[in-house]
């Protein structure tokens, strides 16, 4: 089989490498080959950062390039703009349309894009876009938006079921947060489409 | 036998503790960090943040000397610090296994430079190891071990980035520690004259011996697949040829970056018509191949600077590339941000209305010099901004006292600015130099150093007192402030760069970061009373915004800090009492 890529992009500080690992051990329990590369560092101090994961029968390379992602995962609205050309034509985008305004947009040297979605709403690819921080917040925090989008991204393998994915998050959270995380991952997962 | 995702880092810890290693001594450095944290999960490993790798390499090279396995862990510039010891170790020899892991930058993702380390393999005359994912580095790391006790040398493990930094499967195995050996004493260890000159000898000679171990170690391998076209690589790289071209192409995958072999080159040359060498960084495979009359296509068609991909090998090898949804699209950047609420903004905003000169260092605080504080003119390594400035001084003499100053991170200041400002102080320029005190390494994820009183582990621990360092070596004048109050900030900056002697300024507030730092409510801001003047925007706080003429706060980020309400002349950031 060959290999799919699934890239979760965001800024730094809103829990998408917890999500890439729990993608990561969802696909080793599975039975594929996996590899989940990583942004730490410099990156980290409210960035955007990237977290590439491969999954298939033989996985080579650590990283997805552009024109490879068959989906990716978008934390914020701006984000999702940043990573589009890595998208295949027909490719998934799953987009929280959250705004977190970076540097250049606060000291008034750039603009944010007001038509963001717009744009993403013209192009070949399965859009589904939707307020995940109110779906967090419905769930119990605003820190659990990771995981309603890591709900929604789970409606895409239908041969892994419920149950994969509630066991990797028990393993994966801190233990308070179970509850939470699963509830937040529920609301993602029953989303319609 | 259990099966994992694991990070490449954490495989060389996993890798480490199966092998029986029982001293592990690192300075922290992206993207090797997690070398030595995970490693300190296996309580059987003893673990240490020394202050700086040149220490930490002595460390691990002593404890080997008692007997026992032992590592140490540091990013690429690290390995500069720690090339002292380093080549002398090779001469010395050990007494058990010692393993040296570099890791490597290509790309910049977190570093000053893009040096490539191997060159320190070729000239400490050290074996280097080279894994390309998780269960190489594990496996590595014991082959590694068995490598330095056969032929008693240090071992180098040379990682990048993107095999750091990555998750793949690996099984884990049982820890098998191996029997300490007693320490003997050997008058031809001392390294002098007739010892050293036999010693050298008997490096060039394991040198030979480790050449021939390349040819038959099964670390370097020939993969035939029958085609005329071969690729020499490893690493990253040999990831990306198997991303691209699979089984199509003939591969030497060369696991031993030095010594490299020669006759498992030419018996791979012989199966194919057309070579590429697929390297990151230097051309290091490609002049050894061309060294040995082998014709291959290397840094002609592939960059020497950044990153490889697969796209940049399709490319470069004229073949498609992917089709995509869209082209990229101009979109604002979104640089890295000092947190809101770090305790180094007010310092930075201070020195920049001031228009200091700034000779900065390595850490979070570099990032004083992005918009809109661009608060920093230059930084080099650990330490420079203290002799540099010294330096600068004596060139500028008045003027540059009077203007420039030296900004270092407390761990950055254990690990080299010490004898900077040692010298500022031996020799006496009127130089100011102020150590950002966040009490923690915190660029690098929030480790502890010898100046915050805990080990590695959390526990309590020595504490240097940098007041009273700093009086030692000779500062009369030792100020200490709080960076949250802007006009004391202003007041002693410009007393001590009028001072007619050296001076440091201790600014002391822990990172906000840090577990347990107590955070005020986010303020409230009050618009009636906000002007849209913007006077709070000059502190580049990503808490901060002014919309629709009116500042907003980010109550997810603020933390109280009040350097923002300093700012404000109208009364509109007032802390609000819940």
């Amino acid at each position: 089989m060959k290999t799919t890529n699934i890239m979760i992009v965001g800024v730094g500080g809103q829990g998408t490498l917890l999500a890439s690992k729990v993608l990561g051990r969802v696909l080793l329990d599975a039975g594929y080959d996996v590899k989940v590369s990583e942004v730490h560092g410099m990156s980290q101090r409210g960035g955007s950062v990237v977290t590439y994961v491969r999954y298939g029968e033989k996985v080579y390379s650590p990283v997805i390039d552009e024109g490879e992602a068959d989906c990716i995962v978008s934390f914020e609205l701006l984000e999702a703009l940043r990573w589009l050309s890595y998208l295949k034509p027909g490719g998934r985008m799953i987009v929280n349309l959250q705004k977190i305004d970076p540097m250049p947009v606060i000291t008034g040297a750039a603009a944010y894009p007001d038509d963001a979605l717009a744009q993403m709403q013209k192009l070949p690819l399965k859009l589904s876009a939707y307020d995940y921080l109110v779906l967090a917040e419905q769930a119990g925090s605003a820190k659990a938006v990771n995981l309603t989008l890591l709900g929604t991204l789970s409606n895409g393998f239908a041969d892994i079921p419920l149950s994969v994915w509630e066991n990797a998050i028990r393993e994966l959270v801190p233990a308070k947060f179970v509850e939470l995380n699963l509830a937040a991952f529920r609301l993602g997962r029953e989303l319609p489409q | 036998m259990n099966k994992e995702l694991m990070l490449g880092n954490k495989a060389l810890a996993r890798g480490l503790y199966e092998a029986g290693c029982s001293v592990i001594s690192s300075y922290p450095g992206t993207p090797s960090t997690e070398i030595t944290e995970e490693a300190a999960k296996y309580n059987e490993i003893y673990c240490e943040w020394a202050p700086n790798e040149k220490v930490a390499l002595e460390v691990a090279h002593g404890a080997t000397l008692g007997g026992v396995r032992a590592a140490c862990a540091m990013k690429h510039v690290g390995l500069n610090v720690a090339a002292d010891p380093l080549f002398t170790i090779s001469y010395q020899g050990l007494n058990a296994g010692l393993v040296i892991f570099v890791a490597d930058d290509p790309g910049m993702h977190s570093s000053q430079n893009e040096q490539d380390s191997r060159h320190y393999a070729i000239a400490a005359k050290i074996p280097m190891l080279e894994p390309s994912d998780s269960a190489e580095a594990l496996a590595f790391v014991k082959i590694a071990y068995q490598i330095s006790e056969t032929y008693n040398t240090p071992v180098l493990v040379r990682m990048c980035t993107r095999i750091a930094h990555s998750q793949s499967i690996v099984e884990t195995s049982d820890r098998v520690v191996p029997p300490q050996v007693p320490y003997v004493k050997d008058p031809g260890k001392v390294m002098m004259t007739k010892n050293s000159r036999d010693a050298h000898v008997r490096v060039e000679k394991r040198t030979e011996a480790l050449r021939a171990f390349a040819e038959k170690t099964d670390i370097n391998v020939l993969e035939d697949n029958g085609s005329d076209t071969g690729f020499i690589t490893s690493s990253t790289s040999y990831q990306y040829v198997k991303e691209v071209f699979g089984d199509s192409v003939n591969v030497l995958k060369l696991g031993m970056a030095f010594p490299l072999p020669v006759e498992k080159i030419k018996l791979f040359a012989k199966k194919c018509k057309k070579i590429y060498v697929l390297e990151e960084l230097d051309p290091i495979v490609e002049q050894h191949c061309k060294s040995l009359g082998v014709k291959v296509t290397g840094k002609e068609l592939f960059p020497v600077c950044g990153e490889f991909s697969q796209n940049l090998l399709r490319l470069k090898t004229g073949m498609a590339v992917p089709e995509r949804v869209s082209e990229r699209t101009d979109v604002p950047m979104r640089p890295p941000v000092m947190c809101a609420g770090c305790p180094h903004r007010g310092i930075f905003y201070v020195l920049s209305k001031l228009k200091c000169m700034v000779y900065g260092d390595i850490g979070c605080y570099t990032l004083g010099a992005v918009a809109p504080l661009n608060a920093m003119d230059l930084n080099v390594c650990m330490g420079a901004s203290c002799s540099g400035l010294h330096g600068f001084n004596l060139a500028m003499k008045q003027a540059g006292e009077k203007h420039a100053v030296g900004v270092i991170g407390d761990s950055t200041f254990i690990h080299s600015g010490i004898t900077g400002i040692t010298d500022i102080a031996y020799n006496m320029t009127n130089s100011t130099v102020i150590i950002l005190d966040n009490s923690i390494t915190g660029m690098t994820g929030h480790q502890q150093n010898p100046a915050t009183g805990k080990n590695l582990r959390g526990e309590p621990a020595g504490k240097v007192d940098l007041e009273a360092l700093c009086r030692a070596v000779g500062f009369n004048r030792v100020t200490v402030i709080d960076p949250y109050d802007l006009k004391t900030v202003e007041r002693v900056i410009k007393e001590e760069l009028e001072a007619e002697e050296p001076s440091i300024i201790i600014s002391r507030r822990p990172c906000v970061m840090i577990k347990g730092t107590v955070h005020k409510a986010p303020l409230v801001p009050d618009r009636d009373k906000c002007t849209g003047c913007k006077m709070c925007m000059k502190i580049g706080c990503p808490a901060v915004s002014v919309r629709n003429d009116k500042v907003s706060i980010d109550s997810t980020l603020c933390i109280g800090c009040g350097v923002c309400t300093q700012m404000c002349r109208f009364g509109a950031l007032t802390e609000v009492d819940r």
